[in-house]
């Protein structure tokens, strides 16, 4: 389990990449819901960009700036209809210096 | 550009290793050929370790050496098994590595992507970044016909269009071609580029020119996981990283990033990268399904090559060597295809296939088919137990502290058999000989 200086470190790791958003278009939506599932849940901690975060109703939002269009969320949460993920408009998204 | 009225002989959908070894081997037999890729330049979508298997890139690119951004050619391999405070290991170096043509080199896959793309454009091929492919186009018996993309304008069509999508493989999926990827055959890697200067990561690692070395380990800094770490030093930086299977973050609520961060202050690893300037962080998912996760190849019109059709040998980490050459061979079978003047019907394309089959891709992926579920089922075991027997069983070797001999060797073997019972010990080397074999 991560302790809770974590959040801190992955924006720090973050602020190092270049990332052209395309503001007002997520390329990724969580469908509403009341309660996450344990995959929809686990993405808090297992999205390697800390997208995923639970708001103060116990429900999983997405802020998708960050992402590095990995796809760890589309596995686990896709099949169940809980997330919509598609890959960002060509050009948009992270651009990777080294990869 | 707003439409593409021609019809291409074949349309390449991604610039990763494999789309780009398909799009330069059938450009540079003439074919017409368009390539799309939806990062701003071929590479910036793409992350790898990433060491590059010379004899394969030879093969599709003899005079690579000439003008690829190549960063170290390795001549010392570490094999780490971890524990909270040590590492054993095997190492092996060897001289022979210094030869005229060397067998492997570690890259930087950004650069070494718009390398290749070059290379592409310049064996003839049409290659058009920033465009994201939305949708395959289909006839009305459900032939691959073209794609649609993101830009305005309408569908572009091609006899053949070549999946080099890469390890989501999203249009694939969609498209019903494949299935969707299970969380226990697909790793999640998440990596660091720390920079230091040139003769800092000589003297370290013990370097010298051009040479380089890798470490790759695995054990506690998995946190029962299955998983791998590694560090892959480069001209002026060193790749850091660890990946492990999808189904074991998820199960364990772990953070990759807490992961890197704990093998960053390893007290084997901190050493070889204090000091360091990371210039950037970067995540990415491997294939970890094997031989049995291979999905279907081809179809009417269509074949699927690289880490879309899971070709990824985990065992050995090979994965882009993997990818490139399932690209040449899928490109050598359109143009054989194209030579008799036949249509790029599933029947016809399934010569893509039959050559995959005969080659070292698909030999070596069979070889240890057994493998990815053994280590996922077992991932305690290999990943967290078992490692810390043996460095407790190294320590006990090395320690001079009076006690005699013989009772260190019955305690390291109370060790392991009070760890794993007789029994235990038994079947787990009996299934990891079985799956090796």
């Amino acid at each position: 389990m991560t302790n809770p200086g974590t959040k801190l470190r992955v924006e720090d790791k973050l602020y190092q990449n270049r990332y052209l958003v395309d503001s007002g278009r997520p390329h990724i939506k969580v469908r509403p819901h009341k309660q996450p599932s344990a995959n929809l849940l686990a993405l808090t901690r297992v999205c390697p960009a800390k997208c995923y975060e639970l708001n103060d109703k116990g429900q999983v939002e997405i802020t998708a700036d960050g992402c590095m269009e990995c796809g760890t969320c589309r596995i686990l949460c896709e099949t169940s209809g809980e997330i919509e993920w598609n890959y960002p408009r060509g050009g948009f998204g992270v651009l990777f210096k080294f990869g | 550009m707003q439409m593409i009225k021609e019809e291409f002989d074949a349309i390449v959908i991604g610039a990763g290793m494999s789309g780009n070894a398909a799009a330069y081997t059938m450009a540079s037999d003439g074919l017409k050929v368009l390539q799309l890729e939806r990062g701003e330049y071929p590479g910036s979508k793409n992350v790898q370790g990433a060491i590059m298997y010379a004899n394969m890139l030879e093969k599709i690119v003899p005079d690579f050496r000439d003008d690829a951004p190549l960063e170290r050619h390795l001549v010392e391999q570490r094999l780490w098994v971890m524990d909270e405070t040590s590492h054993t290991g095997i190492h092996y170096r060897s001289d022979d590595f210094n030869e005229v043509k060397p067998n492997r080199y570690t890259i930087i896959r950004a650069q070494f992507d718009k390398w290749f793309s070059r290379r592409v454009r310049g064996a003839g091929a049409t290659v058009l970044c920033e465009t994201t492919v939305t949708e395959l186009v289909r006839d009305a018996k459900g032939k691959v016909i073209g794609v649609r993309t993101d830009r305005a304008g309408g569908a572009i069509y091609a006899d053949v269009v070549v999946l080099a999508e890469g390890v989501c493989g999203l249009l694939g999926t969609r498209g019903g071609l494949r299935k969707m990827l299970k969380p226990e055959a697909v790793a999640l890697a998440v990596k660091e580029m720390h920079f230091l200067p040139e003769e800092v990561i000589e003297q370290r690692f013990g370097v010298k020119g051009s040479e380089g070395c890798v470490i790759e380990a695995v054990g506690t800094i998995s946190n029962g996981m299955a998983g791998l770490g590694f560090l892959y030093t480069n001209k002026e930086s060193i790749s850091l990283g660890i990946g492990c299977l999808v189904s074991d973050f998820a199960a364990k609520m772990e953070s990759p990033y807490a992961l890197l961060d704990a093998l960053k202050n390893h007290p084997s690893i901190r050493p070889l990268i204090a000091g360091s300037e990371v210039k950037e962080y970067a995540a990415h998912l491997i294939p970890e399904g094997g031989y049995k996760a291979i999905p279907q190849l081809f179809g009417d019109g269509w074949v699927v090559v690289g880490d879309a059709a899971q070709l990824n040998n985990a065992v050995h980490r090979e994965g882009s060597n993997l990818a490139m050459t399932s690209g040449r061979i899928a490109a050598e079978a359109i143009i054989q295809v194209k030579r008799r003047n036949d249509p790029m019907t599933k029947r016809n394309l399934a010569l893509y296939k039959t050559m995959l089959d005969k080659s070292f891709v698909v030999k070596d992926l069979r070889k240890y088919k057994d493998m990815p579920a053994l280590l996922h089922t077992n991932a305690r075991n290999f990943f967290t137990t078992y490692p810390r027997l043996m460095s407790q069983a190294a320590q006990n070797f090395m320690r001079v502290d009076g006690t005699p001999k013989i009772e260190k060797e019955k305690a390291t073997t109370a060790a392991f058999i009070k760890a794993r019972s007789r029994l235990g010990l038994v079947s787990d080397a009996i299934r990891l000989a079985l799956a090796w074999r």
